[in-house]
């Protein structure tokens, strides 16, 4: 595949002027100084998120504890959605250099067909991160910090002393109603139930959330459930600080706002990225059925799209190591 | 000067060819990398979820883990994918070898200042 990279060449030639001496095009070549720079880019903020987090004095929040949700479905799969996006994105790589490889044979419909296949996996991959940042940002449960200290037993027989300002989670039946009963919305009320309280809206929808258990340590490790007696301990000591997911200003997830920054930024730019690439794609997909590389007689292009679109993909294998792995 | 990826004759583009007997050779390797990438995946996926609390396995073992596991995956995806590992060696350093100074440097620096700063909070509170 390397074709003129491949063959011995004396370095008089090479380098005597007159030609490429890495043997590829001018286009080919600035591509990957492009994505050399692009790719320092995506380090530096990588290496950001790194040195905010050994800088950090509170526990940092871990991957498999925030990112556990599938869509539409109940229960827990820890990174069971960020792995699929991962894999999506792998596939579409795949389906980009069996493009590319059909290019090197100069097979129009093998190229039409791999491309389109890209762009699909590129809109799936731009869809799935569209649903992880609308969790994200609403959250699941939301939570509110202690007004004062307490002392409580976990379900487990744990006792925790917490003190002032220490964050306690609630579960997202009943957070999805305390974020409108917060925002003073006057159709939700609490009102006194068998077991302790819940919280009632009344109105078009009718429905009621009952305060089951509340969770310590939610996003970090030792995550806690506290329930009956011990858990109204917790919900009287509450303070009037509720954060409900997660923006520029304010978290559920961390103590650290700077948590919620990166992943809005490191991903919300990765995302641009696969955006960007997924418009060239097309660029380039329109351009083949055209025929202007059959005319041109060498289908390049789609090897210099293909670079960019591989980068993508490497640039999501550091990004899901090192912020949701580690 | 003219636009050497645009020529139709004598381009490197064009030396890049190959036929159908070398392009079946090929697809197999691509859909070889695929398995590996994806079975490299799977594995981080579940050392994510099940060995990363476990006592059997110390957070260091499993984070370089995680980081050699990348860096292959990373390998993978460059060399083949994108088809450094058949350019020339000149281009190949050119890409590679300036990328790694910078980014170790960044790496190491961020990471010291880092811990010194959590270091001098600790020592003051």
């Amino acid at each position: 595949m390397g074709g003129e990279a491949t063959k011995a060449i004396s370095k008089e030639i090479l380098w005597g002027g007159g030609r490429s001496p890495f043997s590829v095009s001018y286009g080919k070549m600035m591509m990957w100084y492009f994505l050399v720079s692009d790719a320092l880019t995506f380090g530096g903020l990588l290496t950001a998120y790194g040195f905010a987090r050994a800088g950090s004095e509170a526990a940092w929040p871990i991957g498999e504890q925030v990112f556990r949700a599938l869509p539409g479905l109940e229960g827990e799969y820890p990174l069971m959605y960020v792995a699929l996006m991962t894999f999506i994105l792998i596939v579409s790589s795949v389906t980009m250099v069996l493009a590319v490889e059909s290019g090197h044979r100069n097979d129009k419909a093998g190229v039409l067909k791999w491309m389109a296949w890209t762009i699909v996996g590129g809109f799936v991959f731009l869809g799935s991160q569209a649903w992880e940042w609308s969790h994200f940002i609403h959250g699941s449960g939301g939570m509110f910090q202690l007004e004062k200290a307490v002392t409580v037993t976990a379900d487990d027989g744990q006792v925790f002393e917490l003190k002032e300002g220490e964050a306690v989670f609630m579960d997202h039946h009943f957070g999805h109603l305390a974020e409108p009963w917060i925002e003073g919305n006057p159709n939700v009320s609490l009102v006194a139930s068998d077991h302790g309280v819940k919280l009632v809206e009344v109105g078009e929808h009718t429905h009621e959330a009952e305060l089951h258990s509340l969770t310590l340590n939610k996003y970090i490790e030792n995550e806690t459930h506290v329930s009956g007696a011990e858990m109204m301990k917790l919900w009287e000591a509450r303070g009037a600080n509720f954060s409900f997911g997660a923006n520029l200003h304010d978290s559920e997830y961390a103590v650290q706002q700077q948590y919620a920054d990166f992943f809005f930024f490191i991903t919300g730019f990765h995302g641009f990225h696969v955006f960007s690439g997924v418009v060239i794609n097309i660029i380039i997909f329109v351009m083949a059925y055209k025929g202007v590389f059959e005319r041109r007689k060498h289908y390049e292009m789609v090897e210099k799209v293909g670079l960019y679109w591989h980068f993508v993909d490497l640039v999501w294998v550091f990004v899901f190591t090192f912020f949701y792995l580690i | 000067m003219e636009r050497d990826d645009l020529l139709v004759n004598d381009s490197y583009a064009l030396n890049a060819h190959h036929s159908e007997e070398e392009g079946r050779k090929i697809r197999s390797k691509i859909w070889k990398v695929t398995g590996i990438l994806t079975l490299l995946t799977t594995i981080e996926v579940i050392m994510g979820i099940y060995f990363k609390r476990s006592e059997a396995f110390s957070w260091t073992v499993i984070k370089w883990s995680f980081i050699i596991l990348t860096l292959v995956k990373a390998a993978y995806i460059v060399l083949v994918f994108m088809h450094l590992g058949e350019e020339r060696t000149n281009l190949r350093r050119a890409v590679i070898v300036p990328y790694f100074l910078f980014i170790c440097y960044l790496i190491f620096i961020a990471i010291t200042e880092g811990f010194g700063h959590l270091g001098a909070f600790q020592m003051f509170h």
